[in-house]
């Protein structure tokens, strides 16, 4: 498992996070909703271990696999979560297989292990992005770079089996990614992780997608927790109008079986009197 | 080197990204870095030979068999003093010279993730300059009593201790808690080598004319002062951070995806910066010290083996010092043979052939996108 417990994050005077708990077990997939300024990045970067920007105290505790993350040594750590980063950088004129390589850095090394290498194309080729691998990453379109640094997560999490759990954290991964990738990249990263018994943690701003691909959806206002369970359960227009400030109604899906159809509005202003 | 610069050359390779194009071909790193290796090797031999008094190059490398220990023949004795006494040594500090400021350039340019970064930076070529330039131009009326002990060794210490001085404050004002942040690094770096070169142009402003012409000849680079007692001294430091310099060059490719995502495979990153920060520090202070500042090495050797090879740093590392070393040695010998008997600075002919090289370099770059 993957545990917040009662995280509370403050910068000066304001809560970013306040009292927050979540659990990811492994194999599912869950998603982080919430307006702009929720709280959203700051979880994922609880999660995922690291320490918050300067200024900002972090209380509360989190735990990987029955230990504090932060216990785990960074190799370690590395080998048991992978962070996709909203918007990954990159120095320098990198081709696509040695980005997706660099995601093998706490396994073997050495000068180009055979492995190694097979393991990174393997992974673009999950991403639809063996065509790119000798293309310097830097002169690609945004989809192209986005499936590039996913190519990269997952050959950090590839092993089939691992005696600890493992996690893959995706902050806004289908943010440059065109409607097909958007979907293409969910269910790919779903079945990756499902086959190897990975959590998977996104930040989604599509409700739509969330209510398709994930197994359970947080929602987050202001800092805190205003729902979580099932997407069924928890995307009803009384708590998507309260978390996202917008008028909203659920139909059933038209294209997938069993599926919900949210549709959103901006809120009419209330008539004046 | 501002943030503007910076700015401008992210906006670059956006406009690159938008351009379709085949993935530029690239030299196999173990390729180059063998046929650096073997030029460099020729280069020295040749560089051994050439002077004043001319060794062929086949008895170059049978007194240098012979030195190893075994009985090779076919020179004269006074070949064997010169080439022992003179050319060896001076020869053997422009290895390092070249090595150490390659080494130094890619680990600031890994470092800094941006291709202009060069080891003068972190103000380890102004404080050097600055404390030699005390020494000449004070020395002899403030610490009289330091150079008559010190004698010849009192410029170079100087230099040395300079050169890591202003190193030390930079890095004190970057670290916060423990965490160097590279910005402030940067940022503080560009002030104190204004403040060192204001000092030092405020000890020219005071100085004599013959102590002008000291410090002009330091400032321009020389690998005349190449003795086996200099060599002693700076060379062990400088073998010892090129060496392990080499070693961060996997965390420095995984650095190029920046300092959180770095943290995230893995890196120890907190650790990594601060061992680039030392280790070119400890490359460059000696060689400033010993050499004077010898110009562009630091900031072309890393480049062009990246823009032939490709940014791994498994290549770039090895490469730049073989490639900086052989820029170095070269220079030297056009140094001391195009005005014989005179002698040109180094520094001004590494500039005056290292910049047009860099501009081959980036022409022939610039249809192909990105650096």
């Amino acid at each position: 498992m993957l545990t917040a417990r009662n995280i509370t994050v403050a910068f000066r005077a304001r809560r970013l996070l306040d009292d927050v708990s979540v659990a990811i077990a492994p194999g599912e997939t869950v998603a982080i909703l919430g307006e702009n300024g929720a709280g959203k990045t700051t979880l994922l970067r609880a999660l995922a271990g690291d320490r918050q920007p300067p200024g900002m105290r972090q209380s509360g505790e989190v735990m990987l696999a029955g230990r504090p993350i932060r216990a785990w040594s960074l190799p370690e750590r590395a080998r048991l979560r992978a962070v996709l980063p909203q918007r990954p950088e990159l120095a320098f004129a990198f081709n696509a297989r040695e980005v997706a390589g660099f995601g093998r850095y706490a396994h073997h090394g050495g000068w180009r292990s055979p492995e190694d290498l097979g393991i990174a194309d393997a992974a673009l080729r999950l991403t639809d992005a063996l065509h790119l691998a000798d293309r310097e990453v830097t002169t690609l379109s945004g989809g192209e770079q986005a499936r590039v640094h996913l190519a990269s997560v997952f050959a950090q999490l590839w092993e089939t089996q691992c005696a600890s759990p493992r996690f893959l954290l995706l902050d806004e991964p289908t943010a440059a990614l065109d409607l097909a990738h958007q979907h293409q990249l969910l269910e790919t990263a779903r079945t990756f992780a499902q086959t190897r018994g990975i959590g998977v943690v996104a930040i989604l701003h599509d409700l739509n997608l969330a209510a398709m691909y994930a197994d359970r959806v947080v929602v987050l206002l202001h800092g805190a927790v205003i729902a979580q369970g099932s997407p069924r359960e928890v995307l009803q227009p009384a708590t998507i109008g309260e978390g996202f400030a917008v008028a909203a109604k659920v139909l059933p899906h038209p294209l997938v079986d069993d599926g919900m159809l949210i549709a959103t509005a901006a809120r009419r202003p209330e008539a004046p009197r | 080197m501002t943030g503007k610069t910076i700015g401008a050359i992210a906006k670059a390779d956006d406009l690159a990204a938008s351009v379709p194009q085949a993935g530029a071909r690239r030299i196999a790193g173990p390729t180059m870095l063998v046929a650096l290796a073997l030029l460099l090797a020729v280069a020295t031999v040749f560089a051994i030979g050439i002077g004043a008094y001319r060794i062929a190059p086949l008895a170059v490398f049978r007194i240098l068999v012979s030195m190893l220990g075994f009985d090779a023949g076919g020179f004269e004795p006074q070949q064997a003093a010169v080439l022992r006494t003179i050319r060896l040594p001076r020869v053997v500090l422009g290895l390092i010279t070249g090595a150490g400021l390659g080494i130094a350039g890619a680990l600031m340019q890994g470092l800094f993730r941006n291709p202009l970064a060069d080891p003068t930076l972190i103000g380890v070529a102004s404080g050097g300059a600055f404390a030699a330039a005390f020494v000449i131009v004070l020395g002899a009326t403030w610490l009289p009593g330091a150079v008559s002990v010190l004698g010849p060794w009192t410029l170079p210490l100087a230099a040395f201790a300079g050169a890591l001085a202003v190193t030390w404050l930079v890095y004190r004002i970057g670290d916060a808690e423990g965490i160097l942040s590279l910005p402030i690094v940067l940022l503080a770096g560009i002030a104190l080598n204004a403040l060192a070169l204001a000092g030092v142009g405020l000890l020219s402003y005071v100085a004599s004319a013959e102590q002008l012409r000291n410090l002009a000849f330091w400032s321009f680079g020389s690998l005349a002062g190449g003795t086996w007692a200099l060599l002693s001294a700076v060379a062990p430091l400088a073998v010892a951070a090129i060496v392990l310099g080499m070693l961060l060059a996997r965390p420095l490719n995984a650095l190029a995806l920046g300092e959180t995502q770095a943290g995230h495979l893995g890196v120890d990153v907190a650790r990594v910066k601060h061992a680039a920060i030392v280790l070119t520090a400890l490359a460059v202070g000696g060689l400033v010290a010993a050499t004077g500042v010898i110009g562009f090495i630091g900031l072309v050797a890393p480049h062009a083996v990246r823009l032939a090879c490709g940014p791994d740093h498994r290549v770039v590392l090895p490469g730049a010092a073989l490639l900086g070393a052989l820029l170095v040695v070269t220079a030297d010998v056009a140094a001391r043979t195009v005005v014989a008997p005179a002698e040109l600075p180094i520094g001004i002919l590494t500039a005056g052939l290292g910049a047009p090289f860099f501009l081959a370099l980036l022409l022939r770059r610039r249809g192909q996108g990105g650096l």
